[in-house]
């Protein structure tokens, strides 16, 4: 076994890690960032819509190109990237068990910053899971990053921003959408992506359900029904679909495994996927020198997670002394007023009163105490 | 044709909803007490598909706990061979 040591170790270079690590190295620390995946960037690199907001939150550009720009500046600070790198369980001191190309590698931090992500949810039905059920990020990664179709007649559950989205994309890469399925009484997502939807003339069927898939081998059809105001699907209003392909875009829970290792407190958050790390202002959690950033602080989007990662950085580089704490708070101020900026109109509002019971949750914490 | 009437919860190791019902009828209350019982959260993806369909199906407890969830190293499939490689093993990383 190989031992690495670091000041900060961030777990994931998507847009919260690598603005996180960015904040980190510039501050003077030594960064590793570790991530599973043969290429960082997380899911940016397979956004091909522009985002929306404020100048300072790359509105007008396009997902992709924001990777580019975090990755280009990540190595320009000479942060040590390991890629295709597996963080397989994190134990007492910060040190992290870590499999490498075959190698086993205990890296010894003296923080960590868990920007692990989320991962899609599944849904179970009769016929879930036959070939050609698959979630919408899947569909997304195989077209726009590996541009393959993933089947030629789709059935979207879902009618958040990632269902929208991808049901959109799907249509520009070729396929035909049959409709978008949706279980409450309104379409999930912003107003400007379902249009597009309509204006091609895609059904999005609200208070609606998927009750099964059709298919020996693979899906063939997948069978709809209206549901009533408790939910239940509507006896009678059955409609069969000819598919061969059907999405989730059922929402997404961060992936907190890691976060549950090192012991530190949760909350259950339904409104930001799930059982939550809880921490402060700083990113920090329960534990000391173990932060979060991203979706594993709460479901959300690119935008706040990078606003995330840029807080944790720069939080975990003062807590080493890499950063006059004057310095710190000054920077601090401006990626907490840029986050309460994406936290605002009627979609930024539930999350952020559900990111102010997680703070105020933080504050009744005992803060447990880890020699590091 | 049972891939068309099944509701399969673990989909790597075929894990149906009615058999993780009979598990927590069985008194499983925790996610570990499914795995004991019926192999599910123990396949290819490690839970990270049926994992949070199983947890809503457990009876409802109070806070989220590391019990509840019960997770453990390894958190990914890695190779037994790879973490038993001795310290004369090539590779120090740059």
């Amino acid at each position: 076994m190989n031992v690495m040591e670091t000041d900060i170790a961030v777990i994931g270079a998507g847009p919260a890690g690598l603005s996180a690590a960015i904040q980190a190295a510039r501050s003077g620390a030594k960064v590793l960032l570790l991530d599973e995946n043969k290429a960082p960037g997380g899911q940016l690199f397979k956004q091909i819509h522009k985002f929306f907001g404020s100048k300072e939150h790359h509105a007008g550009v396009r997902g992709f190109n924001i990777g580019q720009e975090l990755l280009k500046e990540v190595q320009r600070l000479g942060v040590t990237v390991m890629l295709d790198t597996v963080v397989y369980g994190i134990y007492e001191g910060l040190a992290l068990g870590v499999v490498h190309q075959d190698n086993h590698y205990s890296i010894k931090a003296k923080r960590v910053i868990l920007a692990t992500g989320g991962q899609e949810n599944y849904m179970a039905f009769p016929g879930s899971a036959l070939p050609g059920v698959m979630g919408a990020g899947a569909a997304q990664t195989m077209i726009n990053v590996h541009r393959v179709l993933p089947g030629n007649k789709i059935l979207m559950i879902g009618s958040g921003n990632v269902g929208l989205i991808v049901s959109y994309q799907l249509m520009q890469a070729g396929a035909e959408v049959a409709a978008l399925v949706e279980a409450m009484p309104q379409i999930g997502g912003y107003g400007v992506h379902a249009a597009k939807i309509r204006r091609a003339g895609v059904p999005i069927h609200t208070s609606h359900t998927i009750l099964r898939a059709l298919g020996e081998k693979e899906v063939e059809g997948a069978v709809i029904a209206r549901l009533d105001q408790n939910m239940r699907p509507v006896a009678g209003s059955e409609r069969e679909l000819s598919v061969d392909t059907i999405c989730l875009a059922v929402g997404l829970n961060p992936m907190t495994e890691l976060a549950w290792m090192t012991g530190c407190q949760f909350e259950a958050v339904p409104a930001l996927g799930g059982p939550i790390p809880l921490h402060d202002h700083n990113m920090q959690t329960t534990i000391n020198g173990v932060y979060v950033a991203g979706d594993i602080a709460g479901v959300e989007e690119a935008s706040s997670a990078m606003e995330e990662g840029n807080l944790a950085g720069i939080a975990a580089a003062e807590s080493l002394g890499c950063l006059r704490s004057d310095e710190a708070n000054a920077q601090k101020d401006i990626y907490l007023n840029r986050l309460m900026a994406l936290r605002t109109g009627p979609f930024g509002e539930k999350r952020r009163l559900a990111k102010e019971h997680l703070l105020e949750a933080m504050k009744h914490a005992s803060a447990d105490r880890v020699s590091s | 044709m049972e891939a068309n009437t099944a509701k399969f919860i673990c989909r790597c190791q075929e894990i149906t909803e009615e058999e993780i019902y009979k598990a927590i009828e069985d008194g499983a209350t925790t996610i570990k007490g499914i795995k004991d019982r019926t192999e599910a959260t123990m396949g290819l993806c490690q839970g990270r598909t049926c994992r949070r369909l199983i947890e809503r199906m457990l009876p409802a407890s109070g806070e989220p706990s590391r019990e509840r969830y019960s997770c453990r190293p390894p958190v990914r499939t890695v190779k037994i061979g790879d973490l038993l490689k001795d310290e004369s093993s090539k590779g120090e990383f740059e």
